[in-house]
């Protein structure tokens, strides 16, 4: 007896299969391999930890507000691509500090991040000649990669640890030449090391940085009688309250190559994660010593968000 | 064009009995779960409590933090429930034996948090062999055991602290 069925049976379905055009065929297998697939790919994105994606540093790149950490940009992990984007001010006596930027995280393995940093002078601008409200720009264009290690996970004594790389761009180099800067570029290095100790609910970073930065280099790299590398410290401890909420602090050396009193910096912060894609940063700031204006301690506000 | 020709070859094949026996025809076993515990039976192994994967805390202030033995029972149940009707993780529990799993993770939270109990599942990484976890899937789960945790009031710093004992088990449980 013959009749005509459909579905086949097995063995006829693989050999009809077999016998459909090539293209036809790859049709079919994508159309039924393709839903798991995206669906994986989903799971990458937004998949961080809170908060363990970090808050912007001032040059952009993924860190405390002052210092540099070893954590990647962005909430994707190890298979997925993540952005986050930022806005940050500070308000100092003299001064008022804007910047904003955005970096790439790509697999919790590379971070590309680029910031522009613009420094009001306000009345210093007139007391140094150069204008009123003159504001100092610069470009940060920043690459990390991770080294080795689980800010989280893994050997609770190992840390996550990355190397990182900044090109910085002064767009005033008649202002920095005239304070006796040897160059408006520079290129920082820098190595941080980062662990959250679960069983203290404490995070603890400590990077060294090879600079010539002044003042982060809006007033230009190194002077014309100290124009080489200083290695510098930075560090930040914070404990956790929640998920959403922690409390710390960072410290940030920095090199006096102009001989202006330039100070390390410090800050106390608290960053707050809304929600899982939005988290804010408020820390009180003491940058001490800017262009010989002394005492310039003030509120660093920031948002953030991040995919 | 090949598919033209092979219509008819298809639409001429013998249909098959009515009656065939598909699981038989192809070698499939139908697994019996224990009518005792309605787990389904694993291949034997060496039980005991180095499988657990971490040291147990000492002392009680740990247990008395998660609601002692019966909250400790609540949050692993409910670990359970959020971890398998997750479409994060759906993937990964989805051939799993959830009777089992509910026993096992009790157990090794119990014994964990020196809540008095012994752990007789199976070590962390053939327990996870095979199933192609990843970070983001370890960063589900934690964030479901987070909320187990929370919904019981169990304070932030103790919810960190008895991670701490898990998350160096992310070597043998992240496979790519």
């Amino acid at each position: 007896m013959i009749k005509t069925i459909w579905p086949p049976a097995p063995a006829v379905a693989t050999l009809a299969l077999a016998l459909i055009p090539a293209p036809l065929a790859a049709q079919d297998t994508t159309s039924t391999a393709e839903e798991p697939a995206r669906a994986e790919g989903f799971a990458e994105y937004n998949a961080k930890l809170l908060l363990t994606n970090a808050v912007s540093t001032i040059d952009g790149a993924s860190g405390g507000g002052i210092s540099n950490w070893a954590t990647i940009a962005g909430r994707q992990e190890s298979r997925g691509i993540g952005v986050q984007a930022h806005v940050t001010a500070v308000l100092l006596p003299d001064y008022f500090y804007q910047s904003h930027g955005v970096a790439l995280g790509i697999a919790d393995r590379v971070e590309l991040s680029y910031a522009r940093q613009n420094f009001d002078t306000q009345d210093v601008g007139a007391a140094l000649g150069i204008g009123q409200g003159y504001v100092l720009n610069q470009d940060v264009f920043g690459a990390k990669v991770r080294l080795l290690g689980d800010l989280v996970y893994g050997d609770p004594l190992v840390p996550q640890v990355s190397l990182g790389v900044q090109y910085k761009h002064n767009l005033d180099g008649a202002v920095a030449a005239a304070v006796g800067a040897a160059d408006d570029d520079g290129v920082d290095v820098t190595l941080s090391a980062t662990k959250l100790f679960l069983s203290h609910s404490l995070l603890v970073n400590a990077a060294a940085r090879l600079t010539k930065a002044n003042q982060n280099g809006l007033l230009g790299f190194g002077s014309v009688a100290d124009d080489d590398y200083s290695l510098q410290f930075e560090g930040a401890v914070a404990y956790q309250f929640s998920r959403r909420f922690v409390i710390g602090g960072e410290f940030r050396s920095k090199p006096d190559n102009l001989g202006l009193g330039e100070d390390d910096w410090f800050d106390l912060f608290a960053a707050y994660a809304p929600t899982d894609n939005i988290t804010l940063t408020a820390a009180y700031a003491d940058l001490g010593s800017i262009a010989t204006f002394t005492g310039q301690r003030g509120a660093f506000l920031q948002a953030q968000v991040a995919f | 064009m090949l598919f033209t020709a092979t219509l008819p070859l298809l639409l001429m094949q013998q249909a098959p009995a009515e009656n065939v026996d598909w699981d038989a025809e192809f070698g499939v076993e139908e697994v019996a779960r224990d009518p005792e515990t309605g787990e389904i039976p694993v291949e034997p192994y060496e039980q005991s409590n180095a499988n657990a994967g971490a040291t147990p805390f000492d002392g009680e202030a740990m247990a008395a933090h998660f609601g002692g033995r019966e909250g400790i029972r609540r949050i692993a149940d409910r670990f359970t429930d959020l971890s398998f009707s997750d479409p994060r993780v759906a993937g990964i529990f989805a051939g799993h034996d959830e009777v089992r799993f509910r026993r096992t993770i009790f157990e090794q939270f119990c014994y964990i948090l020196n809540a008095g109990c012994d752990y007789t599942g199976r070590d962390m990484r053939s327990s996870h062999s095979g199933l192609g976890s990843r970070k983001a899937d370890l960063n589900a789960i934690v964030e479901n055991l987070q909320q187990a945790m929370r919904e019981e009031d169990v304070p932030f710093a103790a919810q960190n602290r008895f991670l701490a004992k898990l998350a160096p088990m992310s070597r043998d449980i992240v496979e790519r």
